[in-house]
């Protein structure tokens, strides 16, 4: 779980932190103010299956532009990457072309979230 | 979210339970306050414990503040914000600043990027400051400046923008919020370590109450731990031990209590259980003279004063049928005025999904208005005061607050408590188990989880961001730094370092600072090398 940029307002990535534990995930959460190398460096370092990113700040498709492209430059484009937090459906189809597996708009239900990470992920880390 | 939970038969309720776990009883009669002393517990309005409110006319006298959070983009644009909003009848200003401002970067550093007066204010140098204040009466209307890590040199900034308009230091006030604890549980907006922090704070108090005695140096807030998932009980019990922190080190200087602890004030929550919020007001009020007489042996009655902007309640708000949260916010600002607050400010209704519009801050500042105006709520102090209800309910918040206060002393108080994460994990545990009770409808929330009703799915409006705002911000950055005495400036962040790193009050010496057009930035590296930067605890 990633907080990429300056801002500090993380009670849903600790909530969905916590609703990760609960159906059985092993979370590490990077802390705030990290900028996208940082994360990078941390999911290599832990060697994650997931990244998931909670972007409040409108910013999301410049974060997650970089972070892939990252990712691949590390050798890394197996780490499934996600996004959550306040993303206008309008940039759904664009987070989706640069390669994000799933988007978590606010308000999203915990069962969708716990769908995907039951029953789609373990797909989606075998096709690699 | 909000409200008590409910075991039902069908639909009649057979328990309520509130947030803080205090089940409701169907009805309350004279055996429920019959241990309530009237001298002893309630007193007269202005009279200890003021648990009926710290003033003996309250309103009558003089109304709430009104203090909508305000502040834009550029300095320039606050400046014209402020004046619209002075012209519609507030009476107290309150600064909202951008994120590189409130973690001490400028606006030219690369970590800014994208974030250049977007949530607020960017401030670089005195100059921004000198642009924000102009033509404002600082000696009539008080500035609350919502900034926390580097509040002390936004404080050294306003005394130098009220000396440069000729304004009297014993004539003005401001409120920066300046409590980094609270940042550190909740909002994020931290640099320096939990110690240093909290040095930086007794700096500021320290400093102010000789300096600037009409300054309110330090403004505790639950207000954020109870927006990151507290319960009311938590709420007041954190802010409380944050305060004991915070006037515990301020003891150890030597100052005497009733110096400076009636300039500290709390910024709290309105949003939840009607009668549950204002008992917890209540029950504060009381806890806190209690606490300030018995436990500190304050002499000056206005030391036990529980001073208080309750306001806000954006956690309470829903992005469906955000209509409907003005009539939220019209009842949140009920709570505030029926708890006998000193200043309210009232989240906008758009608040749930965009920075508020002009209109939505309007209709905000005219909720208070109606109040005022057109519903009695000046006529008579602590109006239900003598509620068997709200009397027994005020009783019982304020033995939990304290068992919850006597929690964190057990671990050491609240900078230990911090510094271990207890405090984000018991918070964040709990915005889980609230979410969860929303999602499995235990917790009704109208329009989200009962009564939906379809509607166009409203598109998130995020403020667009200005990179006008963003060059023009460089460019007079750039022009004061091409101006500027720039020996002057080295020879005063020198002076700042030395004193920092000889733990002398800081304060004179960023006041020195930000006359010689130092940057924010530049001050604030000068704090990071001396004191080095906050490492959060994992809670997971």
């Amino acid at each position: 779980m990633a907080k990429p940029g300056l801002d500090g307002h993380d009670r849903g990535a600790k909530v969905i932190a916590y609703l990760l534990k609960d159906i059985g995930m092993d979370v590490i959460y990077t802390g705030l103010h990290k900028n996208v190398e940082e994360i990078v460096a941390a999911a290599l370092q832990e060697d994650v299956d997931v990244i998931g990113l909670s972007i409040l700040t409108g910013a999301h498709i410049p974060i997650t532009e970089k972070l892939i492209k990252q990712l691949k430059e590390a050798g890394a484009e197996g780490i499934v990457v996600t996004v959550g937090g306040v993303i206008p459906s309008r940039d759904l189809a664009k987070l989706e072309s640069l390669g994000v597996k799933a988007v978590f708009p606010g308000g999203t239900s915990f069962d969708e979230i716990t769908r995907f990470f039951k029953e789609e992920l373990p797909t989606l880390r075998q096709a690699i | 979210m909000s409200g008590a939970k409910y075991i039902k038969d069908g639909e009649e309720i057979k328990e309520a339970i509130l947030e803080s776990g205090i089940k409701v009883k169907t009805i309350y009669t004279p055996e429920d306050v019959a241990h309530i002393d009237y001298a002893r517990d309630l007193g007269n309005p202005g009279e200890f414990p003021y648990t009926r409110g710290i003033h003996p006319e309250m309103f009558r006298k003089r109304p709430w503040t009104t203090r909508q959070y305000s502040g834009f983009g550029s300095p320039r644009e606050t400046n014209e914000r402020f004046k619209y909003l002075i012209s519609h009848g507030q009476t107290g200003l309150n600064v909202a600043f951008d994120l590189p401002t409130q973690l001490g970067l400028d606006s030219d550093d690369p970590r800014s990027e994208g974030e250049v007066g977007r949530v607020g204010m960017a401030v670089d140098t005195l100059r921004d400051f000198e642009i924000a204040f102009e033509g404002i009466k600082m000696d009539k209307i008080g500035s609350g400046l919502t900034i926390n890590a580097v509040a002390s040199i936004m404080l050294a900034m306003y005394q130098a923008v009220a000396e440069k308009y000729g304004f009297p230091l014993d004539r003005i006030s401001a409120t920066p919020q300046n409590d980094i604890l609270k940042e550190m549980v909740g909002r994020g907006m931290w640099i320096f370590p939990v110690d240093h922090s909290i040095q930086l704070i007794g700096d500021t108090i320290e400093y102010s109450c000789k300096a600037m005695p009409r300054t309110y140096p330090v403004s505790i807030c639950g207000y954020h731990i109870r927006e990151s998932g507290a319960d009311p009980v938590q709420e007041i019990s954190y802010a409380f031990e944050i305060a004991i922190t915070y006037i515990d080190h301020v003891l150890e200087r030597g100052l005497d209590i009733d110096d400076f602890v009636g300039r500290l004030s709390f910024n709290l929550d309105i949003y939840g259980n009607l009668f549950e919020q204002i008992a917890k007001f209540r029950a504060a009020r009381r806890l806190w003279a209690k606490t300030i007489k018995e436990r500190y042996g304050a002499k000056d009655p206005r030391s036990m004063q529980f001073r208080m902007l309750a306001g806000g309640g954006g956690a309470g708000l829903t992005k469906q049928q955000p209509e409907n949260n003005i009539v939220r916010g019209a009842y949140y600002a009920l709570i505030s005025a029926l708890s006998g607050t000193q200043t309210m400010a009232i989240c906008s209704y758009d608040e749930a999904y965009t920075i508020p519009t002009p209109k939505a801050a309007l209709i905000s500042l005219m909720t208070s208005h109606i109040l005022l105006e057109e519903m009695g709520l000046r006529d008579t102090v602590d109006p239900l005061g003598g509620s068997y209800y709200v009397e027994s309910l005020t009783d019982q918040m304020e033995k939990k607050i304290v068992e919850e206060m006597r929690k964190v002393e057990e671990i050491g108080g609240m900078a230990s408590a911090v510094a271990s994460g207890y405090v984000q994990r018991e918070v964040a545990k709990l915005a889980y188990q609230q979410e969860k009770a929303i999602q499995d409808g235990t917790l009704i929330k109208v329009g989200v989880n009962k009564y939906i009703v379809e509607e166009d799915e409203k598109e998130v409006e995020l403020h667009e961001y200005d990179s006008t705002a963003l060059d023009e911000q460089v460019k007079r950055l750039n022009e004061v730094k091409r101006t500027r005495d720039s020996k002057a400036v080295a020879g005063a962040l020198k002076a700042l370092e030395d004193a920092a790193r000889a733990k002398k009050n800081v304060m004179p010496y960023l006041v020195d600072a930000v006359k010689t057009y130092a940057t924010v930035g530049e001050m604030t590296s000068v704090f990071k090398e001396v004191y080095g930067e906050y490492k959060e605890p994992s809670i997971f």
